[in-house]
């Protein structure tokens, strides 16, 4: 329900937009379509952007049961990416691929999660207030890319790392699926779908997920039932920003080979819509994902007529409209005095 | 000079209140919006969209009267729309602050290449410039923006907001709103409305400090208010909610900026270490909030995010 509201909400403000810049919409949906899943290399983009889409999807809901929002995955990214690039370089030539992998993958969640923790403390330990301390953090990574480059990070004269060595890069998909070809699509997206399972599995199945997931619907209710709150709030966003580091595998491991500032930019707000929309669920993060995956790829389809920018718009007109069919439903169920 | 001698400057004094406008006028915004019980989050894109509104208005007609005029009143409908979205939709106000950012972030791109060719940045504008007063010196600029028809303009609704709030009936009922939506409810106050004027109260003002940003660099550039929406309503927080002390925690953040550009040729410390100064200050300032003790004095309005049925 909520969801079908997002859509017709999408169409509408796309609709309107197209038509006041002077184009008819539905050419322009055309043309959206056939640069996205017309052929199997536009398909194969639509799933390469949605890959760190999904990965930071999971990382803010996995927030977001706890009650948290987690508006820094941006950050974690960027230090993930930054850190996972940076060691990846530094590795010997000749790592083989079941060493070389482990040893980025686990650079990548910790650069995320130690990013995560200082919100995470000065939440839990503290009382401030997530929404601030993340955006803050997000806006120091920026300037620590800036510093690290500047101090030696980057190769000389450019704004990009050294190559990763080969042993730690993920093999695209078009390597299996010929008909992929040329398209940027890698391993990654199936450990992003083997995340989000794992990461619902863990919310739903352990101990500390399930009281992290009642943490979120009820802290205080949790507190006299001598759950540690204050623990559990800061576990759930660490994890998220380990989550967030993974999607270092998406941009720098399965597709440039090395790290550049700006890589990755926008994954982080475009996580937050694909957990709104997403609803919790592996299946709906996926699903999700694609689809803000196909609005990105879609963007580039029709920037020579339109302007790509479009599609930011329509990602917060998404979040709005699935917000508010989502507080009406809630509403009209407690006005019929169910939940 | 001397490190000291550049932070005692009359330069760095003018760069903090120029900087200190945009800051202070997001500030206040944030002060009616939250004193009504309404999260305000998209501060940062009501900054942006109105500044956009302010060019594009200035750029058409050649008044940069009617783009201010212009400006805040794209501030009052951004705003409008956040109040709308949490007061009548009972969206979280986190996110719809979230969508609406995302909204202006993009929608100032579009409309930029819609309008000008260039998704990055506008055409150059006059803004209040008086060739009479121009000069390197920090005198000269300290002059500058004392007249600032802008700057002006946010001291007077620094004073009005704090007169409105505390001392007018509107005021009262704003503040009771917040406190508590349920008993204001119950004594005749109609909570939605009042809250929904607020809101977009605050978005006027917050509007000219988008004005103020995008005037004072005679275009507007895409994303140009990095972050300040966010800090104001950080100084807010620290302010304790209170109109006055939120300008002075809001010129304070502003110094840090100024600091940035008067120490950009002083020492070699390097450029991104001190670009992250207001960021960091942020977290500090977070942190000394949160550890400070509650008493009736600065603490949140207790009817923040609720509702009053």
């Amino acid at each position: 329900m909520a969801t079908i509201t997002g859509l017709a909400a999408a169409w509408i403000a796309f609709s309107l937009l197209v038509w006041a810049y002077g184009e008819s919409p539905r050419e322009i949906a055309g043309q959206l379509f056939e640069g996205t899943w017309g052929t199997a290399y536009g398909a194969g983009q639509v799933l390469f952007k949605a890959t760190p889409l999904l990965f930071t999807g999971i990382a803010v809901d996995v927030a977001l049961r706890a009650g948290l929002f987690n508006i820094g995955a941006e950050g974690q990214l960027t230090m993930a990416s930054l850190a996972a690039a940076t060691i990846g370089a530094r590795l010997a030539p000749s790592a083989p691929t079941w060493m070389a992998l482990p040893l980025v993958m686990i650079v990548a969640i910790e650069a995320g999660a130690l990013w995560a923790m200082v919100p995470a403390i000065l939440r839990a330990r503290f009382g401030a207030h997530e929404v601030i301390s993340t955006i803050m953090m997000n806006r120091i990574a920026d300037a620590c890319v800036g510093l690290a480059f500047g101090y030696g990070l980057a190769q000389a004269g450019t704004v990009r790392t050294a190559d990763i060595v080969p042993g730690a890069r993920l093999a695209r998909l078009d390597a299996f699926f010929p008909a992929l070809h040329g398209s940027a699509v890698s391993l990654a997206l199936l450990i992003a779908i083997a995340t989000a399972f794992a990461a619902h599995a863990w919310l739903s199945r352990t101990r500390v997920g399930r009281e992290i997931v009642l943490v979120g619907q009820n802290p205080i209710a949790c507190a006299a039932e001598r759950i540690p709150v204050r623990r559990r709030l800061a576990q759930a966003m660490i994890v998220s920003g380990a989550i967030a580091g993974l999607a270092a595998f998406a941009t720098v491991l399965g597709y440039k080979g090395y790290f550049e500032s700006g890589l990755g930019a926008g994954a982080g707000f475009g996580g937050l819509a694909v957990a709104l929309l997403g609803r919790g669920h592996p299946v709906g993060l996926t699903l999700a994902a694609i689809l803000f995956g196909t609005l990105q790829q879609g963007g580039l389809a029709i920037n020579g007529r339109v302007p790509m920018e479009v599609m930011d718009v329509l990602q917060g007109v998404v979040i709005a409209a699935v917000a508010l069919a989502d507080s009406r439903v809630r509403d009209a169920l407690l006005r019929r005095g169910v939940s | 000079m001397s490190f000291l001698g550049a932070v005692l400057s009359t330069t760095m004094l003018a760069q903090t209140l120029r900087m200190a406008v945009p800051y202070a006028c997001a500030g206040l915004g944030g002060v009616w919006s939250e004193r009504s019980g309404v999260v305000n989050i998209a501060l940062e894109g009501t900054l942006l969209a109105s500044g956009l509104g302010g060019v594009v208005a200035h750029h058409a007609t050649g008044s940069a009267w009617i783009g201010v005029a212009c400006g805040a009143a794209t501030g009052a409908a951004f705003a409008l729309v956040h109040a709308l979205l949490c007061v009548r939709g009972r969206v979280d106000a986190i996110v719809s602050g979230i969508a609406l950012n995302l909204v202006a972030a993009g929608g100032t791109r579009f409309v930029l290449r819609a309008l000008y060719g260039s998704s990055s940045n506008s055409p150059a504008i006059e803004g209040f410039r008086m060739a009479s007063l121009d000069g390197a010196s920090g005198g000269a600029l300290l002059v500058r923006t004392l007249v600032d028809p802008l700057a002006i303009l946010t001291v007077l609704f620094a004073l009005a907001t704090a007169f409105a709030l505390y001392r007018t009936r509107f005021g009262l009922r704003v503040r009771a709103c917040g406190e508590d939506p349920v008993a204001a409810a119950s004594v005749g106050v109609a909570v939605a409305p009042i809250r929904i004027a607020a809101v977009t109260l605050g978005g006027v003002v917050c509007g000219l400090g988008g004005v103020a940003l995008a005037y004072d660099q005679h275009q507007f550039q895409s994303g140009m208010s990095g972050g300040r929406g966010f800090i104001a309503l950080a100084a807010v927080i620290l302010s304790g909610w209170r109109p006055g002390r939120a300008v002075l925690a809001c010129t304070s953040f502003a110094a840090l900026d100024a600091l940035q550009i008067v120490l950009q040729d002083q020492i070699h410390a390097p450029q991104y270490a001190v670009q992250m100064l207001p960021y960091v200050a942020t977290l500090v300032a977070l942190l000394v909030i949160a550890r400070r003790t509650s008493g009736v004095q600065g603490r949140p309005p207790a009817g923040l995010g609720r509702h009053a049925e």
